[in-house]
């Protein structure tokens, strides 16, 4: 393991709502009473099955409670360990997966107002990101102007996975209104179900739903690099959260090579993807799915081709390491600085505001 | 690859430097994705029942995609070829033996080339009773038409493989014709590639001893991203490594390679720089996950380099192009295939895909042996 730098900046955590009862005070009359009236169940996604070994560390689970549902337990597993001056909580209730945007919209209001009470009010080191529907952009730019003015929201979130690729301009507004915040999109692993979640139709097991993340972010940053989502907003930073990272040197070396061959039918795209990568997209290091050596490791850090790539993240409650073993090893004292403190404050421009 | 800019005036001229060719002694080699087309449907017909005739005439392929004719995303270049592939006496680029004789087997030192006939081919259409008929006749046609003729040229069995049953039949079939070295799907199945409805396939290939070639592209009919369709043509190319990243790890999941041990594949022209990335990640989740699948003995990682081989066009080139001999040393050099992919627009060269130091055995096997030995041509 490398060692790991005091002060450091925990890029994803997940605070877990305990369930929807827990969102009744957030919530309008309207949509309590649907609640009740339709008899809704927990909007908890089967991207994290509640039970299965990597949605929760064995010692990070708590009996009778969903995983990263205990603000007292998270300082004890998450922030208090690790000496983290600042988290940044990524919430994965499931409203995005919604097909109604009213509930949606109405969802994710009630989630953003139930981090900033019982989270970042009650927890000076925590951040969070703003949850957002989706599933209409208009109501998506309504909720980050909403919520925005609170400085403690430092970046707004959204699944790998939706209803289209994510690029697309559908999707601009979020992105136009993100920029003029000065707030990060966050794009974490996970589905809306809305397709299969690989191109050959819905897998039998949930090994390979989880492994065919790391697919769709390949596919998630081609999208947003060919539609031109960069050259519309060269200012907006774009965090893959839990994507597994180590698929991004082939993966731009690929990219790279076709953009040469292809760029007549982008040419918008006026910078090599590799060059466009370096300034606006970054990643949070776990899980890191690194080879068996060190030494290999070290050739794939070459490959990285930068040293301002990386971000620090535990991924808390999720299960990828153990013990304080967070880091994967080999990675030199600056690196590890640059990692776990200055690439995170240069991503989120609003941390150096409040940090102070 | 083609790189033509053809609305505007001619840059200056600059004097660049020559590239060094590595493979100037002209090697032989073996170019494990040559893709022959039909100059046009009639070259089928005589290999095909009147009803059959009858049918393409009337309604077509109908895959599942949008056009007719041609693909949903328009090429890079016409035909996805290159400029230079059309044949002097007509027909389209790949449609003629003797052509190909001259410009790819002479002029690559070419002692074996795999013909994979994709494209219109029967293997993905709605019709699958149509489909199959089909795939018959690609099979006689390029077996009386290609592979008679021309010994440098092996076959991959076209198989429907959406209908297991008839694809062991079309297997079988061929089975003891040395002219067929290989069965071939394409990756876009109409379901994961690891379940059971395709299992028959894999037996059947293994117990003739064949591999089964993966050639990237298909027409399962789902989107090629878990976000559904995109916009453009360099993202559906750029998304066979994607779309093949999640068929490998499926064939490694249900446990097609624990339950036939001899099963061999070869995925071709999806890239392979990302294979090692995607070990790492089975592996690790393998560990983490194991109670879902006790049917898996080992490490995903070794099903993998037992057997898996992969052809090497598109050649990944990195900025350092060198970083890409990282990529082959953890795959292992007794796995890559040399293919050209011939006559597309992509077509990597032998005498530049590797322009950087590498030792003579390595180039042998990368090139030549690595294929000789698979396809039993040693």
């Amino acid at each position: 393991m490398s060692l790991i730098e005091t002060g450091g900046i925990d890029c994803d955590i997940h605070p877990a709502v305990p369930n929807l009862k827990a969102l009744h005070p957030y919530l309008s009359d309207h949509w309590r009473d649907i609640i009740i009236q339709r008899g809704m169940h927990e909007l908890d996604s089967i991207a994290y099955p509640v039970n299965a070994p990597i949605s929760a560390r064995p010692d990070w689970r708590m009996e009778g409670k969903k995983p990263g549902s205990d603000l007292q337990m998270l300082r004890q597993h998450a922030l208090d360990p690790f000496r983290t001056s600042i988290a940044i909580a990524n919430c994965l209730y499931g409203v995005q997966l919604l097909f109604s945007e009213d509930m949606g919209a109405g969802f994710a209001k009630a989630v953003n107002d139930w981090m900033a009470k019982e989270w970042l009010d009650k927890e000076p080191r925590l951040r969070a990101s703003i949850v957002v529907p989706i599933q209409n952009p208009d109501m998506a730019v309504d909720e980050i102007n909403r919520v925005a003015p609170d400085k403690r929201f430092v970046q707004v979130l959204m699944l790998v996975m939706g209803d289209m690729p994510l690029g697309k301009r559908h999707y601009w507004p979020i992105y136009a209104a993100a920029e003029k915040h000065g707030l990060p999109i966050g794009i974490h692993a996970g589905s809306a179900y809305r397709h299969p979640v690989t191109p050959v139709g819905w897998p039998t097991y949930y090994t390979e739903d989880y492994a065919s993340q790391a697919a769709a972010f390949q596919q998630g940053l081609s999208s947003l690099i060919c539609e031109g989502v960069f050259t519309k907003f060269p200012d907006l930073k774009v965090v893959l959260l839990e994507s597994g990272f180590t698929w991004l040197p082939a993966h731009l070396w690929r990219l790279t090579k076709f953009w040469r061959g292809l760029r007549m039918e982008i040419p918008w795209v006026d910078r090599a993807p590799a060059e466009i990568v370096k300034s606006n997209v970054r990643l949070t290091i776990t899980p890191c799915d690194g080879p068996p050596s060190e030494e290999m490791f070290q050739k794939l850090m070459e490959h990285m081709d930068s040293d301002e790539l990386l971000l620090f993240s535990t991924d808390y409650p999720h299960w990828q390491f153990d013990g304080e073993d967070v880091l994967p090893p080999g990675l030199s004292r600056s690196l590890v600085r640059k990692i776990m403190i200055d690439n995170p404050r240069a991503t989120y421009a609003r941390l150096t505001e409040t940090v102070q | 690859m083609n790189v033509q800019v053809t609305t505007r005036p001619a840059p200056p001229a600059v004097t660049r430097p020559t590239p060094e060719s590595v493979n100037t002694s002209k090697l032989a080699t073996a170019d494990c994705d040559i893709h022959p087309q039909r100059a046009n449907d009639k070259v089928l017909h005589p290999y095909l029942e009147k009803r059959w005739v009858e049918h393409m005439t009337t309604f077509g392929s109908r895959l599942r995609q949008a056009y007719q004719k041609g693909p949903a995303y328009p090429k890079g270049q016409p035909n996805a070829s290159r400029r230079d592939a059309w044949p002097p006496e007509g027909g389209g680029p790949g449609s003629s033996l003797s052509f190909m004789q001259k410009q790819l087997l002479d002029e690559n030192n070419c002692v074996l080339g795999i013909l994979n006939p994709t494209g219109d081919n029967g293997q993905a259409y709605q019709n699958r009773e149509f489909g199959a008929a089909v795939c018959r006749a690609m099979n006689e046609w390029i077996l009386h038409e290609w592979l008679e003729p021309e010994p440098r040229l092996k076959g991959s069995i076209v198989v429907p493989f959406e209908d297991a049953d008839v694809a062991v039949k079309e297997i079988e079939r061929y089975a003891a014709d040395p002219h067929f070295v290989q069965v071939l799907m394409l990756n876009r199945t109409g379901e994961p590639p690891g379940q059971k409805r395709y299992w028959k396939v894999y037996e059947a290939a293994a117990a003739a001893n064949l591999p089964v070639g993966v050639h990237a592209f298909g027409f399962g009919g789902y989107p090629v991203s878990g976000s559904g369709w995109p916009s453009y043509y360099i993202e559906d190319m750029v998304g066979h490594a994607q779309s093949c990243q999640t068929f490998l790890t499926s064939m490694v999941i249900e446990g097609v390679f624990e339950r036939f041990p001899k099963f061999r594949m070869v995925l071709v022209e999806a890239g392979f720089a990302w294979v090692p990335s995607l070990a790492w990640r089975l592996d690790k989740l393998w560990n983490r996950l194991r109670v879902e699948t006790p049917h898996l003995k080992r490490l995903p990682s070794e099903y993998i380099h037992d057997h898996v081989w992969l052809t090497t066009q598109p050649m990944e080139e990195p900025a350092k192009r060198e970083q890409v001999l990282d990529a082959i040393d953890w795959i292992g050099w007794d796995r890559l295939l040399f293919a050209t992919d011939y006559p597309h627009w992509d077509y990597d060269d032998p005498t530049q895909v590797l322009p950087m130091p590498v030792q003579e055995q390595k180039k042998r096997d990368f090139f030549l042996n690595n294929a000789l030995k698979l396809y039993g041509q040693d």
